[in-house]
């Protein structure tokens, strides 16, 4: 189970004027059971490159293929593929349409021709999943809070057991609290259920704490593919390209510019507080505050 | 997906017909429009294909361009010829089952095909060379002594340029939803008529709210901003007819000269 991208290149508006670049040759391979941070500045292709995955833009140049078969070629079932690639959108809340939360959560399930006692618990699992109150499973999903309308709509995603969950800015126009919550309930969900995430952001700090590979891209092309720590070191670079390492990072460097003997590799503000004590010879268990 | 409807969507580069004052492609196309309804000679349509041609060639805008915008009117323009041509009365031509061709309905189906055809084509050269934008600043500028009669000339202005911005942003909010709910294994292409019409349904509701949503916003953003209609309201940029449009306005009554003379020539051989 794996997803490859072979050689894929986008081109928007081919063959007019407005034609433009969105991906140039990107190889990448997503293997199973990875948490993926995909980061890029606004315009860098994240979103092409995300909705290349199940199939809803079609590369212009190169293959893509999933557990081995080319997924453009004739007579590949993409429903089919839409069900093992979960896709949430940006902003996924402006897709709800049901008169209530449980039944909007059944729409995909439903698609896939799922018998309607399968479909109702899909659904209902994929509420608990992402914590929505069993209270509201009735209600309007107009009449909710942006962020319970975004749970909603990554619920009606979850409920076709995705092996591969892409949530393109699951974040985006929410408040911290309500970021953390969204991103603490996808990380338990993949500690759970082992499935791969694909987490698309442009804030380092957003996905530092989660993944374990972290694939920057900058106008089309990836940039940087590698650990989070590899990545973090990049600093320059990545200031460069319209992105920040995460603030730890700076801090751990400064620290080490007036002659701390930190280790700047520290990507959790845990694994950075750890750092600075073996640093300043206090046991682990102190704490710097 | 719905990028490939380019009617009257604007094409930007740099061209002469870009150029022109707004005014002077409305007045064109007006009064185009109705050449092609009052002279039905054959060299007179002859003369509005050549004219027309130019007018395309100088725009920069490939034609490729706007035959790939008129697909979605193909089907209009067959359902005009089939009704001509079968129920027009007259000298009977053809005749199978109940269907009769008659010479006369031949001819105004013939007819009618060309002239629907020039008539979308010119129509789209407009659009394609005017930002929406400009055209409502033109037409404003046009119907402007409408308004001592009391017509609402500025809010009609401004209804059809946000009416007419809205149209990229909805196409793209639509292509948005659809693709999400594709995502979610939507199906907008099998079925009966009955079965797509019901998978509209997950489509049309998000867009109805998102538009709703929008045309609340923008009233907001308006109302912040002060705007209370064309009272007194002056522009940055007002409409100034230059030297090449007026070379424009010569340009247009050559035409409809030469299309009298050419129909008359035609009329009296």
């Amino acid at each position: 189970m794996s997803i490859i991208l072979d050689h894929v290149s986008h081109v928007y508006e081919k063959d007019t004027e407005m034609a433009a670049w969105a991906l140039k040759d990107i190889c990448l391979t997503i293997p199973d059971g990875q948490f993926i941070g995909l980061i890029g500045h606004t315009g860098s292709g994240k979103s092409t490159l995300v909705q290349h995955l199940n199939g809803l833009l079609a590369p212009t140049d190169g293959h893509i293929y999933f557990n081995g078969q080319d997924i453009h070629e004739d007579g590949f079932d993409k429903k089919e593929l839409r069900s093992k690639v979960g896709l949430v959108f940006q902003y996924p809340e402006h897709q709800l349409f049901e008169v209530d939360v449980f039944s909007d959560v059944c729409f995909g399930p439903r698609n896939l021709g799922l018998s309607r006692k399968e479909t109702e618990l899909r659904a209902f699992q994929a509420l608990r999943q992402v914590g929505f109150p069993e209270e509201y499973f009735y209600q309007s999903p107009f009449d909710l809070s942006g962020g319970q309308k975004r749970r909603v709509a990554i619920a009606g995603v979850l409920a076709m057991k995705p092996d591969v969950l892409v949530l393109d800015e699951p974040t985006a126009g929410l408040d911290p609290k309500g970021r953390d919550e969204i991103l603490d309930q996808i990380a338990a969900l993949k500690q759970e259920t082992g499935i791969t995430v694909v987490l698309v952001s442009h804030s380092m700090e957003d996905i530092a704490r989660y993944v374990d590979r972290i694939i920057v891209m900058n106008r089309g092309s990836v940039l940087f593919d590698d650990l989070p720590r590899e990545v973090f070191g990049h600093v320059k670079e990545l200031e460069q390209v319209g992105l920040a390492a995460p603030q730890v990072t700076y801090i751990l460097r400064t620290l080490r510019a007036k002659g701390m003997a930190v280790q700047t590799d520290a990507t959790t503000l845990e694994e950075a507080e750890r750092e600075i004590l073996r640093a300043l010879g206090k046991p682990a268990w102190e704490g710097l505050c | 997906m719905l990028r490939d409807i380019t009617l009257g969507q604007y094409y930007q580069t740099e061209s002469v017909i870009h150029r022109l004052d707004p005014r002077v492609k409305l007045v064109g196309t007006i009064l185009y429009i109705i050449s092609l309804f009052i002279f039905n000679h054959v060299y007179g349509y002859v003369a509005a294909a050549l004219f027309l041609a130019v007018l395309i060639r100088l725009s920069g805008v490939p034609f490729r361009y706007m035959i790939k915008g008129m697909k979605a009117i193909v089907f209009l323009l067959l359902l005009t010829v089939t009704f001509n041509l079968f129920l027009t009365p007259g000298e009977v031509l053809v005749q199978f089952w109940k269907l009769t061709i008659t010479k006369e309905g031949l001819r105004i189906a013939v007819l009618m095909a060309v002239r629907l055809t020039f008539l979308i084509i010119g129509s789209s050269l407009m659009t394609l060379t005017t930002t929406p934008n400009n055209l409502t600043d033109g037409m404003e500028k046009l119907m402007g002594p409408l308004k001592k009669v009391r017509v609402p000339v500025h809010e009609i202005a401004m209804m059809m340029s946000i009416a007419l911005r809205f149209i990229p942003i909805l196409m793209e909010e639509t292509d948005k939803i659809m693709k999400a709910q594709i995502a979610r294994g939507a199906d907008f292409e099998s079925g009966n008529l009955i079965k797509k019409a019901k998978a509209m349904v997950p489509l049309l509701v998000p867009l109805f709210i998102s538009a709703f949503r929008r045309a609340n916003d923008l009233a907001m953003a308006m109302e912040a901003r002060c705007y209370q209609g064309g009272e007194g309201r002056t522009k940055m940029k007002p409409l100034q007819y230059r030297k090449r449009d007026y070379a424009a306005y010569g340009v247009l009554g050559c035409y409809i000269v030469i299309l009298v003379v050419v129909s008359q020539i035609g009329m009296a051989v």
